[in-house]
């Protein structure tokens, strides 16, 4: 089976007036429809460097990016905006939703942007992807009207809305609390049960232990490649963190 | 590129969503463009209402006034300035051949009594000829005659300003006033004239016998002015020659020497006026229309502040797959959008502001459909000028460093 990610030799160096910052030194990196990955390591060690590379959000300074077997490091800058409308979904730690702008219409906006029609009835679509992250009731608050896991689930249900091969996610927990992350967990864990392809960056052990499989960085380099055979349900977690407390009030 | 229906609608979006800046943005456009049309307007109003006057006043008309002069290099001193005297128009009733009407003008003013009330007018000492220079009318009673003149009556001709003041609805015709305590009988009412192009009212006058106003009022040899109508349009310029050699030979002025009198005809004294209205229009309307420039500079700054404060929205826009030129687009629609809906505003402004000027001031606004048009345009042309550069900015950014904005 072809990887829907296939990644070889690839470096990103910044230039910092004189100085050069080698974020990525030859990562390679293939993934298979369905996985749900997680990178993990330090701060500094390349991790948003590499994920906003496979996004198609910035452009590697060397070495080869396949994406559905399209080699994107070859497209323009035009090409690249189209394949991060149909190819990919993004979900930021900070939500990036736009404010004074109703969660339908945050998710809608990728939509607005399908240039081949692809999505036929885009407001249905966007409601049914709010249903998927269970957000229906929410549909016409605005970002200050919701909570922070409510906002990064209008977030996931906006990464979801174009169908995309895969579903990538910045430490998508990094601003929320435990419990609030479990769940957002669980949610990602649910779309990866329906077959979505999932990344997630994350320096946080116990929310890898969500995936099925995780990579280790360090230095602009991939130090281990790790399978899970058992990953922890969120679910579970969550339903058992909820007797918990419900214990804790008797 | 997208559907420009939908850029223009997610551009109406994001207008209605940032209403105070969206309306601070317009404002330079729309008191730019209200300004531009009202000052035009005013200026092309007053120009008209001069154009009504030269018709109203007879395109024939010459006046003669005197002037200061120095014979020799040396001034004759005050007494000279005013010298024209009742034979110099008696000379030109009789010599000049190219002249039909001649009227002496003798000024003055003062209280005037009657039927219990009093009023403060200009009084005019004319000739029977007057009415004929001037194109104007009697509308009941009767002007005084060649022999009025000779006998120096105590008659007089008001304007219906004046009859409103004195008499209200009495009927004036035969009437006795007092004007500086000399009795006059009132033999007529003139027409009404209205306003002039400076606003005075010309209806607040009383008309009486040269002769009479200068021996019973100003009691001065000299007369202010000679008004004359030329034979036809064409001759207008002969008969200023005429005029003017008649009178040097009467002033006894040696050739070489220069005139102590000033001969004009009408259209050269409102060509003058029209001359300075057009020029008061056109630095009026220079003065809008750097105002208008301002707002659209003012346009600039806000798209631009607009661009950075929405570096993160551009950011997501280009994350979910934006192209740079859907951004351009998307700014540049904002940006006209604003500027002509701001036009809008400012030409409904302006159409108010001249309904209240026309309504309730004596200012008179004309406004031409041209400057609508042109100042409407200008507001668009500003739109796209001013919002290109920032919207340029806004597309050339790289998708992570938008995201990555403070
Ligand atoms: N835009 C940039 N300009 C310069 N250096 C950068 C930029 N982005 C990241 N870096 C550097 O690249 C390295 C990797 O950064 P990053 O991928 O953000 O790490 P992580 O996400 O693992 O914390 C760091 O040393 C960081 O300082
Ligand atoms: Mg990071």
């Amino acid at each position: 089976m072809k990887p829907v990610i296939s990644i070889k030799e690839i470096t990103k160096i910044y230039h910092v007036g004189e100085i050069q910052v080698h974020a990525l030194r030859g990562v390679d990196l293939a993934v298979q429809s369905g996985e749900f990955l997680s990178i993990m390591g330090a701060s500094g060690s390349g991790k948003s460097t590499l994920m906003n590379v496979i996004g198609c959000l910035d452009v590697p300074t060397s070495g080869s990016y396949h994406l559905d077997d399209i080699d994107v490091s070859s497209l323009s800058r035009d090409a690249y905006a189209d394949i991060r409308n149909e190819k990919i979904g993004f979900v930021f730690q900070g939500f990036n939703l736009l404010p004074r702008t109703s969660a339908l219409e945050n998710v809608e906006l990728p939509l607005f942007y399908d240039r081949r029609h692809r999505i036929k009835n885009p407001q249905h679509a966007a409601r049914e992807a709010l249903e998927r992250v269970g957000l229906a009731d929410r549909m016409h608050h605005v970002p200050s009207q919701l909570s922070g896991g409510q906002q990064q689930r209008v977030a996931i249900a906006r990464a979801l809305v174009n169908q995309p091969s895969i579903l990538l996610a910045d430490e998508p927990t990094g601003n929320l609390d435990s419990r609030t992350s479990i769940e957002v967990m669980s949610v990602f864990q649910e779309l990866n049960g329906q077959g979505i392809t999932v990344l997630l960056v994350t320096h946080e052990e116990d929310i890898s232990q969500y995936t099925k499989r995780i990579v280790y960085m360090r230095d602009g380099h991939i130090l281990r490649d790790q399978k899970i055979e058992k990953p922890v349900s969120a679910r579970q977690d969550l339903e058992k963190k909820m007797e918990e407390a419900d214990a804790a009030a008797l | 590129m997208l559907q420009l229906s939908n850029l223009l609608k997610a551009s109406f979006k994001s207008i209605m969503k940032n209403r105070m800046r969206s309306l601070l943005t317009s404002l330079g456009i729309i008191i730019g463009v209200g300004a531009v049309i009202v000052m035009v307007g005013i200026g092309s109003g007053s120009q008209k209402r001069i154009a009504q006057e030269i018709s109203s006043m007879g395109s024939n008309m010459i006046v003669v006034f005197p002037s200061f002069s120095q014979r020799g290099g040396v001034s004759r001193g005050a007494g000279s300035f005013n010298r024209l005297t009742m034979d110099d128009a008696d000379a030109i009733r009789e010599e000049a051949t190219l002249v039909e009407h001649v009227s002496a003008i003798v000024m003055s003013a003062g209280q005037v009594i009657g039927n219990g009330n009093n009023w403060n007018t200009s009084i005019q000492g004319v000739d029977p000829d007057y009415l004929n220079i001037r194109m104007w009318n009697i509308a009941s009673g009767e002007f005084f005659s060649d022999r009025d003149i000779r006998s120096r009556k105590k008659v007089a001709v008001l304007g219906v300003t004046v009859v409103e003041n004195i008499f209200g609805d009495l009927d004036p015709i035969g009437q006795k006033i007092r004007i500086r305590n000399t009795p006059f009988r009132v033999i007529g009412v003139l027409e009404e004239k209205g306003q002039d192009a400076r606003g005075q009212d010309q209806d607040d006058i009383i008309l009486a016998p040269s002769t009479t106003v200068q021996s019973r009022l100003t009691g001065e040899r000299y007369i202010n002015m000679i008004n004359v109508s030329a034979v036809s349009l064409e001759s207008i310029s002969r008969a200023q020659e005429e005029v003017t050699a008649i009178l040097r030979r009467q002033h006894k002025i040696d050739y070489g020497q220069e005139n102590d009198f000033m001969v004009a005809n009408q259209t050269a004294i409102t060509e003058m006026a029209s001359e300075t209205s057009r020029i008061m229009t056109t630095l009026l309307g220079a003065v809008a229309a750097v105002s208008l420039v301002v707002g659209g500079i003012g346009i600039m700054n806000i798209m631009l502040v607009s661009v950075t404060e929405r570096t993160r929205e551009i950011g997501i826009r280009m994350s979910v797959g934006a192209r740079g030129r859907d951004i351009l687009t998307q700014f540049l629609l904002e940006s006209v959008v604003l500027s002509i809906s701001g036009g809008l505003i400012g030409i409904l402004l302006s159409i108010g502001i001249a309904f209240i000027l026309n309504t309730w001031t004596d200012i008179h606004v004309a406004i031409g459909t041209g400057i609508v048009l042109l100042s409407f345009t200008f507001a668009g042309t500003i739109g796209i000028f001013f919002g290109f550069y920032p919207a340029r900015k806004a597309a050339g950014l790289n998708p992570i460093d938008a995201l990555r904005y403070e």
